[in-house]
């Protein structure tokens, strides 16, 4: 049963993408990368991957729409012209897809309990988290406690993010202002 | 294993591969800076399918412990995603901050003319 809900969500992603892809009016590419990221956290419930879901969610169908969005009133984007050469990236992306269809051929069966990587570390977590570090929810135990130094980068990451759009649009309403009063440009600068 | 039995066992990963290529594609051939981001966003969240397919198992679920539950799919999968979504929303917002500065600064976002208009600025 859960196999053919994932089937049917796979399907509904594969022709959103298909249509991002011709789309050319960018509102439309924006909204529909909305719900392509909608149509993912439902696959990822599917998968159990529940804390997944909700972050994508919030982060991939919220913010980044929002973000996109913004940007696209800010640099007053409504169409983009055809690409010129298509045979390049189409040859390119044909050899990638079928390398990594070559790579899939022995992998291990979709939902198996015993492909490797269920043996390894994840019985530990499984079994001791609870004991180890008191959370019943095992994905917070390890975010938050087992791999706290990598979330600790995680969040320098969004840090250093941060700083980098502030510099970039820190002068914008100054700027601006230049272009309407533009009586000693010269001053400004220094 | 028939080639059938092999397709349909593998299919979550033909579909990531489908994302993941289109992403290329896209950002490859669309010279809009915008268009390309999304392309970009595409090629990432191909992964996290990528990452959480062999993570499952059928009949299992999700991994929040509890007596009335024995099979739970893998949570170490699902941890290293949720970093890697909040890292690509950081780099997306990046890119699109560098967008909005480019076109302060040439007054498009379109790749053709922003390079034929770089010998004049």
């Amino acid at each position: 049963m859960e196999a053919y809900i994932l089937m049917a969500l796979l399907l509904l992603l594969t022709i959103v993408t298909i249509a991002i892809v011709f789309q050319r009016s960018l509102f439309a590419v924006v909204i529909l990368a909305g719900i392509y990221s909608f149509l993912m956290a439902t696959a990822m419930i599917v998968l159990d991957a529940v804390d997944v879901a909700m972050t994508e969610a919030a982060v991939g169908a919220g913010v980044a729409t929002v973000f996109f969005l913004a940007s696209l009133h800010l640099t007053r984007a409504r169409e983009y012209p055809r690409p010129r050469a298509v045979w390049l990236p189409l040859f390119v992306a044909g050899v990638v897809g079928a390398a990594l269809i070559g790579g899939t051929y022995d992998l291990p069966l979709f939902g198996s309990a015993a492909s490797p990587i269920h043996q390894h570390i994840a019985p530990h977590y499984l079994n001791e988290s609870m004991g180890e570090t008191g959370v019943p929810n095992v994905v917070t135990a390890v975010l938050a406690d087992y791999r706290s130094i990598d979330t600790l980068g995680e969040t320098t990451v969004i840090f250093t993010a941060g700083i980098g759009i502030m510099v970039l649009l820190r002068g914008r309403r100054r700027r601006r202002g230049e272009d309407k009063d533009d009586v000693d440009p010269g001053a400004r600068e220094t | 294993m028939s080639v059938i039995e092999q397709f349909v066992s593998h299919h979550n990963y033909y579909v990531t591969i489908l994302l993941m290529v289109s992403g290329l594609y896209i950002v490859i051939a669309s010279g809009n800076m915008i268009k390309k981001l999304v392309g970009l966003s595409l090629f990432q969240t191909s992964v996290y399918l990528l990452y959480l397919s062999p993570a499952k198992i059928v009949g299992g679920t999700a991994p929040i412990l509890d007596e009335k539950f024995q099979v739970y799919s893998n949570p170490l999968p699902h941890v290293l995603i949720l970093t890697a979504i909040v890292v690509g929303i950081a780099t997306i917002s990046l890119g699109l901050a560098i967008v909005v500065r480019i076109y302060e600064v040439y007054g498009t976002i379109e790749e053709d003319e922003i390079f034929s208009s770089d010998g004049e600025i």
